[in-house]
């Protein structure tokens, strides 16, 4: 019987010897492979995008939004009221007393114009508490954040993020210097470290002031959010239910606020993303399994290329199977070697992402590799079956006949 | 015993409606080491009777018994392993591989018998140089004349050291002296023992075999034997 390594150089050298074929071949499955790979990589790195901006939030992390978002179609209390209450600073207060709650922020959130030595920028103003930079884990560069005070009072105090500082102020101290934001002027008291991270408001690019102060600069007596702190992740459902209570008994009885925490955001996210992913990954294997069906159409153009080579063989005594498993190996060889390259053009498309979006976290999951690969051999083998069993039956008379 | 016995083979191919009689009740004894050319006028069934004798075909009655062994009963893989070891086969058309060298054509057959690469590599040197082919191991058959082509086809077909070595018009594609040094090269290992049978259009090729057998329609019409010189 043919030793496995001949089988493998006969494959090699019949490989190489049709440079066009076999590049065309490799390239379909490089491109489904590269395809899965990349596509991936986007998905699942904007998976863990998500996952790790929202996880930055903090697990215990409850947020109190006014309005009902009704889930269950409509409700006998739709018909009650149709505009919620606004959450109020007092509401924020009164959340202190349940017991599963550690911290809480009101949060009042504009937009404005800030001004210092001329320099006009336009930014993201956020009016809260002391214990809100607790809450986000804001760490401090300069200075400190805003001072432990009564909630109505809003002194005219003002911490900054870190690329708001480098812009306004340069190499300038800032800290005690007077900044103008909207028509009032606040002295800076704080820099925040600079974080990069922070889902849709760039704590780098922020204003936080006083609570008091913001409503007073937006004109506003209502809130934006209520940022609330369980003890630990296990007491955040009773603590939910204590919320809620309290503010219910608040707002006449009426459950017009919606809870959200991290977890269900995050789980929400996670699945939406991960199905993507999947999908994508789907969609991507579809052309695996075009490259698949190609592979099979020139292994059989291949074939008939090389049919009177197939009867010449079958005349120096090749059994079917040899015949079979030589052009078997041949199709695995350009299946495998596609798929390797596929792989590589992958990472490399991966990592332009990453270079592009340093953000992002584009690294292909594992599984989606394996599955790539192991795609494209198993239709590169499968599909080279049919093509091999047709190599191995040929009439070797006729075979040999063929110019 | 004698090494070849065909006994009433027939073999018939279906064209459409019509069935065509390629072999009729062939009877045959080949011994050991014999020197034949077979002749006759074209579709009388030459090639067919080869192919049968070097089992690339079966007949669709009688016997064929090869060393006096049953080969028409034969599995298809019990078959390839007969023409592995015992049959070689020349052709026309010398059929090399055309992207493999001489030397990785003639190795070939000792490729596919799974002999390790070490003996190849003698065998295959031995065969170059038996067949004046030494300095073109290395080169493709595009890059081999007619003659150079031929003998390592030659090569290929005797490197296994088969019993027999079947030749369908070795030299139809050669001019007359190259087709003369073929011929003589057969002839030559007919010589040392091998089985030689030919199929030939020229006379003059076929007179130079000890023994003659014309076909005609598929029947064996003449078969005389020459006596030894
Ligand atoms: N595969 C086939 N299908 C149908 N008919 C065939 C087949 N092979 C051979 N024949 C027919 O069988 C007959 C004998 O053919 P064969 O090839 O043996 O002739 P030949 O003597 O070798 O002729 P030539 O000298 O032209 O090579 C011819 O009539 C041919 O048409
Ligand atoms: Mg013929």
């Amino acid at each position: 019987m043919m030793r496995s390594r001949d089988i493998l150089g006969f494959a090699i050298r019949a490989a190489t010897a049709y440079p066009v074929r076999t590049g065309l071949m490799m390239l379909a499955m490089a491109i489904g492979v590269a395809a899965v790979v990349l596509l991936t990589a986007l998905g699942d790195g904007a998976r863990r995008y998500v996952v790790r901006e929202f996880s930055a939030l903090g697990s215990s992390l409850i947020i109190v939004l006014p309005g009902r978002t009704e889930t269950g179609g409509v409700g006998a209390g739709s018909f009650v009221t149709n505009t919620p209450r606004d959450l109020t600073v007092d509401d924020a207060a009164a959340l202190l007393r349940a017991s599963g709650v550690t911290r809480v922020a009101p949060l009042v959130l504009g937009n404005s114009e800030i001004a210092y030595a001329g320099k006009l920028r336009e930014v993201m103003v956020i009016g809260t508490t002391r214990a809100f930079a607790d809450i986000r884990n804001y760490r401090l560069g300069q200075g400190r954040f805003l001072p432990e005070e009564d909630w109505r009072r809003g002194s005219a105090v003002a911490v900054i993020g870190a690329t708001l500082h480098q812009e306004l102020f340069g190499a300038e101290p800032a800290l005690g210097q007077m900044i103008r934001v909207g028509d009032r002027r606040y002295r800076v008291i704080g820099v925040l470290a600079a974080s990069g991270s922070g889902l849709g408001m760039n704590a780098d690019e922020l204003v936080i002031i006083p609570v008091a102060a913001a409503q007073a600069l937006f004109n506003a007596s209502s809130l934006f959010r209520i940022f609330a702190e369980a003890r630990d992740r296990d007491a955040v459902p009773a603590a939910k239910t204590q919320i809620l209570d309290i503010l219910k008994a608040r707002h006449d009885g009426e459950e017009d606020v919606t809870l959200i925490t991290q977890d269900a955001v995050l789980g929400t996210f996670d699945r939406i993303l991960g199905a993507l992913t999947l999908a994508v990954a789907g969609i991507a294997a579809i052309s695996l399994a075009v490259a698949g069906i190609l592979v099979m159409n020139v292994m059989l153009v291949a074939i008939t290329q090389r049919t009177s080579e197939i009867g010449l063989l079958k005349a120096l005594g090749a059994t079917g199977s040899i015949i079979r498993l030589v052009f078997l190996t041949e199709a695995a060889l350009l299946s495998i070697a596609g798929a390797l390259a596929g792989l590589l053009l992958g990472h490399l498309g991966a990592w332009g992402l990453r270079l592009m979006f340093p953000v992002l976290p584009a690294y292909p999951p594992d599984w989606a590799v394996f599955a790539g690969l192991g795609t494209a051999i198993v239709t590169g083998v499968l599909f080279g079956v049919m093509p091999a069993r047709h190599a191995a039956t040929l009439d070797p008379v006729d075979a040999l006949s063929k110019r | 015993m004698a090494q070849i016995e065909l006994d009433n083979i027939q073999r018939i191919f279906q064209l459409g409606d019509s069935e065509v009689h390629a072999l009729q009740d062939v009877q045959l004894r080949i011994d050991a080491g014999e020197y034949v050319s077979v002749m006759g006028p074209s579709g009388s069934g030459k090639s067919t009777l080869l192919n049968l004798l070097g089992l690339l075909d079966r007949p669709n009655d009688g016997h064929y018994r090869l060393e006096g062994r049953d080969v028409t009963t034969l599995s298809a893989d019990e078959q390839a392993r007969v023409r592995r070891e015992r049959i070689g086969f020349v052709f026309q058309s010398f059929h090399l591989v055309p992207r493999l060298t001489a030397e990785e054509n003639i190795a070939l057959p000792l490729l596919l018998a799974g002999i390790s690469p070490h003996d190849r590599k003698a065998r295959v040197a031995q065969a170059l140089d038996d067949f004046g082919l030494a300095k073109r191991g290395d080169h493709r058959p595009d890059q081999l004349s007619g003659g150079q082509r031929q003998r390592v086809a030659i090569a290929r077909a005797t490197i296994m050291q088969p019993a027999m070595l079947l030749a369908d018009e070795p030299t139809g594609n050669l001019d007359r002296a190259t087709g003369e040094e073929v011929t003589t090269l057969l002839e030559t290992l007919n010589g040392r023992g091998v089985t030689l049978i030919v199929v030939t259009h020229d006379p003059h090729m076929g007179e130079r075999a000890q023994r003659q057998i014309r076909m005609e329609d598929g029947r064996i019409d003449s078969d005389s034997k020459r006596p030894a010189p």
